[in-house]
């Protein structure tokens, strides 16, 4: 009946079950070796602090500095969270707790749907709507010359891209969060708010950290969108009105062109080598916090 | 009502949507007494309970009508100030739930809501209410750890302190020992015969021997009605109604 009796059967699937796990667990240590045997040509001739917190990018010139790179990405992923952190969380918590059953139910779809648009779109409605609205209306209300595409915009298209993630699960974290929980504190003449603040927000705080924590990683490597809005210029920028420049768009505006240089090919895996480290710090330093707020 | 009922439930009825969970229920609960609800699963106890400190609120699904008096006030109304009522009203859930905080902070959460700020009088208060929940001795020395760490027995003690921290006059405790070892239990119940010369107290059961051993009063329902009440002696020793004598005899279908 079959080829191999029971106990053969039994070795297969259990090899292969290892062989996946190691595959999974060892792929990002070869990601990580492969970008860092490519970047090694530039991390010999230049030192790694030179590298990072030089601000000058001029590869023909043999001027390798990512410091625009990183402050740009920098920039633009936190001001995009500060947008994102608000809205997500007050939304998830008028939904699940304030509302109706029905109104989550119509929210669901409408939110997968946003979720579900692929970013080069968001990249042209960042172009043709939130472009002109900040050079237009914004800039000149507030009186600050801007031709629109900067930081700011990339920030806000980032933030509308990532919304739906984190407001996804959010609501999932919410949800799960046992009714019983809830009248134990209206039970004891806490009001709604008293309820939500104390009791909801502290027990879900560990998936509040890891929603957000998912949404920043987006956004630190979202590429296509961010590079259409942000102005693409290497220059540190001193407001959130100014151009600027992140990672993830250096590689890809600059991939197709560099094979002839060597060190600037190399250097665009530094860049790459760079992103991945500093996911990993993101990460590291969310499983802190979950594991210190896991304990109620 | 008569003169030493602390709850007295009129025709209460509690639809949700087409179907009827409570059917006209009528019933008296002496003050200081334990009234056990006794009836099989779905029979609308659990939502018996929660009409009684206005979590019916949290379904916008139910509608409720009829009265409910606590010392000549109907609660159902919606002018009554739904927080200060539910104070009134000490809860244990069948699963104990500690709020996410310390063992400590679970208590001194409870008498914060009561409106008490001084340190010094949260920390006596609390030693009371723990002590009072027969919890004391056994947390006394980990009060700043996280509630979630005690056993599913000391967590539901803890509830019960915590429920008795919102200083109440009555107890509602819904099926509290079924997800409890038998020790534990008994610690509840023998908790439960103490607190009853100074609360009112509501607890919902399906365990006959439970019943028999602590109530005071029995109401039993089925389906959403009441089939029958009075004292333990009464609606054990001799029931008057047919389906009262198969549930305490075993032979329910």
């Amino acid at each position: 009946m079959y080829l191999l009796n029971r106990q053969q059967r039994h070795v297969v699937n259990y090899s292969w079950m290892i062989v996946s796990l190691l595959l999974v667990a060892f792929l990002p240590f070869f990601l990580f070796l492969g970008l860092y045997l490519k970047s090694f040509l530039l991390l010999h001739d230049y030192s790694l602090v030179d590298l990072i917190f030089s601000r000058e990018w001029r590869p023909s010139n043999g001027k390798f500095g990512f410091y625009p790179f990183i402050v740009g990405s920098v920039w633009v992923t936190l001001v995009a969270m500060i947008i994102t952190a608000p809205i997500c969380l007050l939304t998830a918590i008028y939904v699940t707790q304030y509302t109706k059953k029905y109104f989550l139910r119509i929210m669901h779809p409408a939110i997968d749907i946003l979720a579900g648009i692929p970013s080069v779109v968001y990249g042209l409605w960042g172009i043709l709507v939130v472009v002109p609205f900040i050079s237009r209306y914004l800039g000149p209300w507030l009186e600050i010359k801007t031709m629109g595409y900067s930081i700011l915009a990339a920030s806000l298209v980032l933030s509308i891209m990532i919304i739906p993630f984190v407001l996804n699960i959010l609501i999932e974290i919410f949800k799960s969060i046992p009714t019983e929980l809830k009248e134990a504190a209206l039970s004891l003449g806490a009001t709604q708010w008293q309820t939500v603040k104390s009791v909801l927000l502290r027990k879900a705080m560990p998936g509040i950290i890891a929603a957000f924590g998912f949404g920043l990683a987006r956004a630190f490597g979202e590429t296509m969108a961010v590079l259409m809005v942000v102005g693409n210029v290497v220059r540190l920028p001193k407001s959130l009105f100014d151009p600027g420049y992140t990672l993830p768009a250096l590689i890809a505006n600059n991939y197709g062109e560099m094979m002839s240089i060597p060190r600037y090919d190399s250097a665009l895996m530094f860049a790459a080598l760079l992103l991945l480290i500093v996911s990993l710090f993101f990460n590291l330093v969310m499983h802190f916090f979950i594991v210190k707020y896991n304990k109620y | 009502m008569s003169d030493n009922a602390k709850i007295s439930i009129r025709d209460l009825n509690v639809y949700a949507g087409k179907s009827q969970i409570l059917k006209d229920v009528n019933i008296e609960i002496p003050k200081n007494k334990i009234t056990v609800i006794l009836g099989p699963s779905g029979c609308g106890k659990t939502t018996l309970l929660k009409c009684l400190n206005r979590l019916t609120d949290l379904y916008p699904e139910l509608r409720v009508t009829g009265e409910i008096m606590i010392d000549d006030n109907n609660i159902l109304q919606a002018r009554e100030d739904i927080y200060k009522l539910r104070q009134q009203m000490g809860l244990l859930s069948q699963r104990p739930y500690p709020l996410p905080m310390t063992i400590y902070n679970n208590i001194a959460y409870a008498l914060k809501l009561r409106g008490i700020k001084k340190r010094r009088e949260i920390q006596k208060l609390a030693l009371h209410y723990l002590q009072q929940a027969s919890l004391w001795d056994e947390v006394r020395t980990r009060l700043r750890e996280p509630a979630s760490r005690l056993s599913i027995g000391q967590q539901q003690r803890l509830c019960l302190a915590r429920g008795l921290a919102v200083n109440p006059e009555i107890i509602l405790a819904d099926e509290p020992t079924s997800a409890l070892d038998p020790i534990s239990s008994q610690f509840i119940e023998e908790t439960f015969l103490k607190l009853k010369n100074e609360y009112t107290i509501v607890l919902v059961t399906h365990v006959l021997r439970q019943a028999k051993r602590i109530a005071d009063n029995v109401v039993f329902m089925y389906l959403g009605e009441v089939i029958e009440q009075g004292s333990v002696e009464e609606v054990f020793g001799n029931p008057r109604m047919e389906k009262t004598k198969q549930y305490l005899g075993g032979t329910f279908n």
